[in-house]
């Protein structure tokens, strides 16, 4: 094990309450506060652990979109990451865009493995691990929660709907992180000067020679439907009551 | 002329009640062309069950040593290649539809539809994002092969009684070895399936312990329901993973859900918005939770459960 690659995406704060446009062309953005999106903090945590217990393994992270990601990518580097690219572009990279730009990034740097979120909690697409693992043929392991590393090969752990699955694949593979993987570390100040002198090389999709098509246009954008405000009921006997009246128990 | 394949899941005894939901789905699309692949070591029960679904007309059986568990990066090479005859290939977003489908779309070359909520027409759907705070409208090239996932919790099931054709697939796919199956835990138990349960008691970091969800299993175990839980429940340890409900758990659709001390933080909500009812038991009255459910009653579930319990008995 050499190096091991983290995607990152830069998404609203997952503490922000999202509002639609008046005109439902988008959310807003104006303002908003933007973090380092939950599941890649956690890949990029494994990462890191797994060089803290191995020799010379170096931790590259990257991102693709605008001129201000490289706040995200500081954040990745005062965590702990060696070295960051940022895949600078202003258009909306769809899922599939991205697994090409992350591909072509692969083939240049030729990591054993390869970390993402198992969603960025934006667009929720949930696609671009899988989508990268098939472009590049090699293996997928989704929703990890416990990855153990051994020579060549890894054994993960992965939630799905009937509990937990356990596969080994071959390396280099791609690993997208579910919650309970691990708890990312808090970035301490010193970590973040330090970070300032760390390389963050910034590229484009022409040099990576992949272009950002449109390729599900996004015609409106609504809030949900909203629930109607229930009753309180004071006491037990009168949920008792009220639920057996909507014949419900 | 579109033609729909939707990717059954199963565990090679029964067929998952997603796909029934997938059929109504794409019922939307094409009535008539609905074709269920099944991949599997030996798919002859779950192809009966598939055939019974009204509205489709042919169940496609791949049944191979390979396919005994449902790993992605050898199911999608071999469902690429089936797709060649589809308009459109559907999957559930269950964690299996959910793993496998995007690896699928990106052997195709196309762009796939997360969580498909509505059809407005063969190109045109919705779907939610930022957990489920913003409904997007999207629309496809009709030119590509369209996938997608269908997000089970807004679609009803296909009735039965149908009398779908079935027949056997071979592929000529070529299949990795990188990716070997280990081994499964799964917490099996007696009660509903969360995901498709009528009646769901959810627990949240309130509860403070394993062994306090007794009280949670007691009460759903009376009234027949599932039983679920928060993630701050299952990170803590006091419910296992699968039960977690929400954004990044399960999307669910019950009749009743009853949350009870759990605060309703957005990521929650998001998997319990097609809920009939929602009760929430929770002692802060002022608790996000009381501004989506029906009904809410502010008090202590240490008493309020056991006593819940206890009026229903009657
Ligand atoms: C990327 C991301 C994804 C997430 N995905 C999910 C997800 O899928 N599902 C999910 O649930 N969460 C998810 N979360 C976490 C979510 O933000 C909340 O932290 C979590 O839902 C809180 O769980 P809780 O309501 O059990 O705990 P808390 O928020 O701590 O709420 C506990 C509640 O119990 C009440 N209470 C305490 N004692 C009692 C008592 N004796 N009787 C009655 N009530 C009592 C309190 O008033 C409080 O309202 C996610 C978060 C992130 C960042």
């Amino acid at each position: 094990m050499q190096k091991i690659m983290v995607c990152i995406k830069r998404v609203v704060d997952y503490n922000v309450r999202i509002r639609v446009k008046p005109d439902g062309s988008g959310v807003m953005l104006d303002g908003v506060k933007m973090s380092v999106n939950p599941f890649d903090e956690i890949a990029l945590e494994e990462a890191l652990r797994i060089k803290e217990r191995g020799t010379n393994i170096e931790v590259l992270a990257v991102s693709i979109g605008v001129a201000d990601t490289q706040q995200q990518l500081r954040t990745a580097l005062a965590m702990g990451a060696d070295r960051a690219i940022l895949v600078q572009t202003d258009a909306a990279v769809e899922p599939l865009t991205a697994a090409q730009i992350f591909l072509a990034l692969a083939k240049k740097e030729s990591p054993d493995l390869i970390f993402l979120g198992k969603q960025a909690i934006d667009d929720d697409a949930n696609q671009t691990g899988q989508m990268l693992a098939a472009i590049w043929q090699r293996p997928q392991a989704t929703y990890a929660s416990k990855v153990e590393i051994s020579g060549e090969k890894a054994s993960v752990t992965r939630e799905v709907d009937a509990g937990l699955e356990t596969i080994e694949i071959d390396l280099p593979a791609v690993v997208t992180v579910d919650l309970r993987l691990n708890e990312p570390r808090y970035v301490k100040l010193p970590d973040i000067m330090k970070a300032k002198k760390k390389p963050l090389d910034v590229t484009s999709l022409d040099a990576l020679g992949v272009s950002a098509g449109v390729l599900l246009r996004t015609v409106k954008t609504e809030p949900p439907a909203q629930r109607q405000k229930g009753v309180m009921v004071k006491d037990v006997a009168e949920l008792v009551d009220v639920l057996k009246k909507k014949g419900l128990i | 002329m579109h033609k729909v394949l939707i990717v059954g899941e199963h565990d090679g005894k029964t067929l998952n009640p997603a796909t029934a939901k997938c059929v109504t789905c794409a019922r939307g699309i094409a009535d008539g062309e609905i074709a269920i692949v099944l991949l599997g070591a030996d798919t002859a029960a779950v192809a009966a069950q598939a055939a019974a679904l009204a509205g489709v007309k042919s169940v496609l059986r791949v049944d191979r040593p390979e396919n005994e568990h449902p790993l992605a990066a050898i199911f999608a090479p071999q469902l690429a290649a089936l797709a060649a005859d589809y308009t459109h290939v559907f999957g559930p977003s269950t964690s299996f539809g959910k793993d496998l489908m995007p690896r699928v779309a990106a052997l195709l070359g196309v762009p796939q539809v997360s969580d498909l909520m509505t059809v407005e027409g063969p190109y045109r759907f919705k779907r939610p994002t930022y957990a489920g705070n913003a409904i997007v409208t999207v629309e496809a090239d009709p030119a590509r092969k369209l996938l997608a996932t269908v997000r089970v919790a807004s679609f009803q099931a296909a009735a039965g009684g149908g009398t779908a054709a079935i027949e056997s697939k071979s592929t000529a796919a070529v299949l990795p070895s990188h990716t070997r199956y280990v081994g499964a835990r799964s917490g099996s138990t007696d009660r509903p399936d969360l995901q498709t349960a009528k009646r769901v008691v959810s627990g949240g970091r309130a509860l403070g312990s394993a062994d306090n969800f007794k009280l949670l299993f007691s009460l759903a175990d009376k009234i027949g329901a599932a039983v679920g839980a928060s993630r701050a429940a299952v990170d803590a340890g006091y419910a296992p993973n699968e039960m977690q409900v929400g954004q990044t758990g399960k999307i669910i659709s019950p009749d009743i859900y009853i949350a009870i001390g759990i605060s309703g933080a957005i990521q929650h909500l998001t998997g319990i918005k097609d809920a009939r009812t929602i009760v929430a038991i929770n002692k802060d009255g002022e608790a996000p939770i009381f501004e989506v459910a029906d009904v809410g009653l502010v008090g202590d579930l240490f008493q309020i459960v056991p006593e819940l319990e206890r009026l229903i008995g009657g």
